[in-house]
């Protein structure tokens, strides 16, 4: 997996574990990532994101298992001696300096000429779109206006690593949204491996190369963007990536799977006959149709406009349905349920020692 | 809102108690014993003696606030490094002693300090000479940096538990070891509980007179203790006033002129 033009992986985490007051919060985590990737750790709060940002970062030592820098082992290595840079989430600039010596705090201590902090300072304003503010005090400026002051003190420092603690999460939406496509632009432009924590899905989607889904200390599935939303390996992602219908079904036969007792044509194969599986289907790929040429019937509950689309709930069979639609119909209304053969995901039931990180 | 009305008991506090003294302190500085208008007791401050006094009383306050701030700042660095449990126990501790009278705490000191007293016994028994410290400068700075510590300690403690952990991770994380993290990050930010701490520890240091009283045995002379002996032994209380207006404005002026740059920075007072 993984970028590799220099063949081979800027950062390893081998069997990384670590618990906080006995509880464990990392258990056995092994990851890789190529340089130059855009890596997104999503998942719920206390999923333990964070705290493997926190132990690449050098803030948090684990219990178990090494981290590799550039193939050294970097595990018990100080934060201030790794060459990796976070912004974190409440941007944290220093409020007894002002713009200009936040950003030159760490070339300073490098030692670095006047003229280069200067020059640095200059490249780092611009490219966060901030130019002209060097004078100005950090807490006088907007939410937005320090998270990127606080992108600007770490890419000056050249680090190969980027470690960015939802960093997004304190701005209201259409600033996250305009910052998005920002720090998509900046790790075009200065063309290092950024490695994002957070618990929006939507966020990770739309910047990441590769999405590594966490829950409860455990890796439920990596990969990209597309994948992870087209074919989630668990209920557990699936639900976690968008809203989904997630339905006990069981495989009759191949391409035939039997959900509250009707036969559905399906495109997946290779189940053991009659397996109870997970069914997955989509909102947006839950067709509404005239009563008799669905699936199943049922009743319209309620309808919500969201700005591109309508949510759309339907009671049918003891379950209610979530459809994404540009058609409204009548609250009250009958109506079909159908969806496409190739639409429809089928996955195995988790094992049991899996069942209760599903469940929550 | 039209609520100014609860503000009135303090405002009548104010005037009773601070504005009125201060004007009646104030006819008392500018006139002689027949009333007449006179610069005479507030120019008092330049007479030998009483110059003399007044340095002696800088450099005691000086002295003090600085071992104050030298010791408060590593208690203070401990204090926050402690668990929460602890960390609230060491602060009752340290408040405790504040809860007995200040005088009884002094005249304990002056019994620890004396010829026969409880360190020359301990030294003693450890072979070392005794101590003549009754009565001397070193008795004075002993019990005024015992007495005004806690006031140095808490405010710093306050500022230093106040500066976000993110702070101190984000200047890590840019490269600086616990020593620059200290320098660069904690000393600066920790500034505005040292001032408020040198306010509470200078002043009352510098216009004491009961602890050198009690710890001078009467041969120590504070700028306070002639400023008590005119109001208490010559009855001079014209000159006693014009001496206090006098080191009032200078404590004042002092710290203006200390804590201008803090206050222009933050926009707050720090008092």
């Amino acid at each position: 997996m993984g970028t590799n033009e220099k063949g081979r992986d800027i950062l390893e985490l081998k069997n990384i574990s670590k618990s906080f007051d006995g509880k464990k919060v990392l258990d056995d985590l092994s990851l890789s990532i190529g340089r130059n990737e855009f890596i997104t750790l999503l998942g719920p709060s206390g999923c333990g994101k964070s705290t493997t940002l926190r132990i690449i970062g050098g803030f948090v030592r684990p219990d178990n298992g090494s981290v590799f820098f550039e193939g050294q082992d970097i595990t018990n290595l100080a934060s201030e001696k790794r060459n990796v840079n976070t912004v974190f989430q409440k941007y944290s600039l220093f409020p007894h300096m002002n713009v200009e010596e936040n950003i030159a705090f760490g070339l300073k201590l490098k030692k670095k000429s006047r003229a280069y902090i200067q020059d640095k300072i200059k490249y780092a304003l611009k490219l966060v779109n901030l130019e002209g503010y060097e004078k100005r005090n950090t807490t006088a400026l907007s939410g937005g206006q320090q998270q990127r002051i606080a992108i600007a003190r770490a890419i000056v420092n050249e680090p190969e690593l980027l470690l960015l603690d939802e960093p997004l999460g304190a701005l209201d939406l259409k600033l996250r949204h305009d910052m998005q496509q920002e720090l998509i632009r900046i790790k075009k432009e200065v063309g290092i491996t950024f490695i994002y924590v957070t618990h929006d899905q939507e966020e990770a989607l739309t910047m990441s190369d590769r999405i590594v889904v966490m829950n409860k200390g455990i890796i439920q599935q990596m990969g990209t963007s597309k994948s992870i939303y087209d074919e989630p390996q668990n209920a557990f992602v699936a639900d976690f990536i968008g809203e989904s219908n997630i339905i006990d079904g069981i495989m009759l036969q191949d391409k035939v799977v039997e959900i509250m007792g009707v036969k559905i044509p399906c495109v997946d194969e290779g189940f053991e006959a009659r397996e109870t599986v997970d069914v997955v289907i989509r909102p947006e790929d839950l067709e509404i149709r005239e009563a008799e040429n669905g699936f199943f019937s049922g009743k319209v509950t309620s309808v919500l406009f969201k700005g591109a689309y309508y949510e759309i709930k339907i009671c049918a069979r003891d379950y209610e349905w979530v459809s994404q639609s540009v058609n409204a119909p009548e609250v009250g209304a009958e109506v079909g349920l159908y969806v496409a053969p190739d639409n429809i995901q089928i996955m195995h039931k988790p094992q049991s020692e899996d069942a209760e990180i599903i469940k929550e | 809102m039209k609520r100014k009305y609860l503000s009135t008991p303090y405002i009548i506090w104010v005037i009773g108690f601070t504005i009125l003294p201060l004007v009646t302190i104030a006819a008392s500085a500018f006139t002689d014993n027949d009333d007449a208008f006179t610069w005479g007791n507030i120019l008092a401050i330049l007479e030998p003696i009483n110059r003399q006094a007044l340095l002696f009383s800088l450099a005691i306050a000086f002295g003090c606030t600085l071992i104050c701030i030298l010791l408060a700042y590593p208690a203070a660095l401990v204090l926050k490094s402690f668990r929460l449990k602890r960390k609230g126990f060491t602060i009752f501790l340290l408040v405790l002693p504040m809860w007995m009278n200040f005088i009884l705490r002094i005249l304990a000191w002056q019994m620890i300090l004396s010829k026969n007293g409880i360190l020359n016994f301990l030294l003693g028994k450890v072979g070392i000479a005794p101590l003549a410290l009754s009565n001397t400068w070193i008795a004075l700075m002993i019990g005024m940096v015992y007495d005004f510590l806690p006031y140095m300690i808490l405010p710093i403690f306050n500022a230093i538990s106040d500066i976000d952990e993110d702070l101190i991770e984000a200047a890590r994380d840019l490269g600086a070891d616990s020593g620059t993290v200290f320098r660069k990050v904690i000393f600066p930010l920790s500034m505005p509980g040292m001032l408020s701490g040198i306010v509470m520890v200078f002043v009352p240091a510098m216009t004491s007179f009961v602890i050198a009283d009690i710890l001078g045995g009467g041969k120590l002379q504070l700028i306070g203790n002639i400023i008590e002996q005119e109001f208490v032994k010559s009855m001079n209380w014209h000159l006693g006033a014009g001496l206090s207006i006098s080191l009032m404005l200078l404590v004042i002026v002092g710290l203006a002129f200390t804590l201008r740059n803090d206050m222009e920075e933050r926009g707050t007072t720090i008092w």
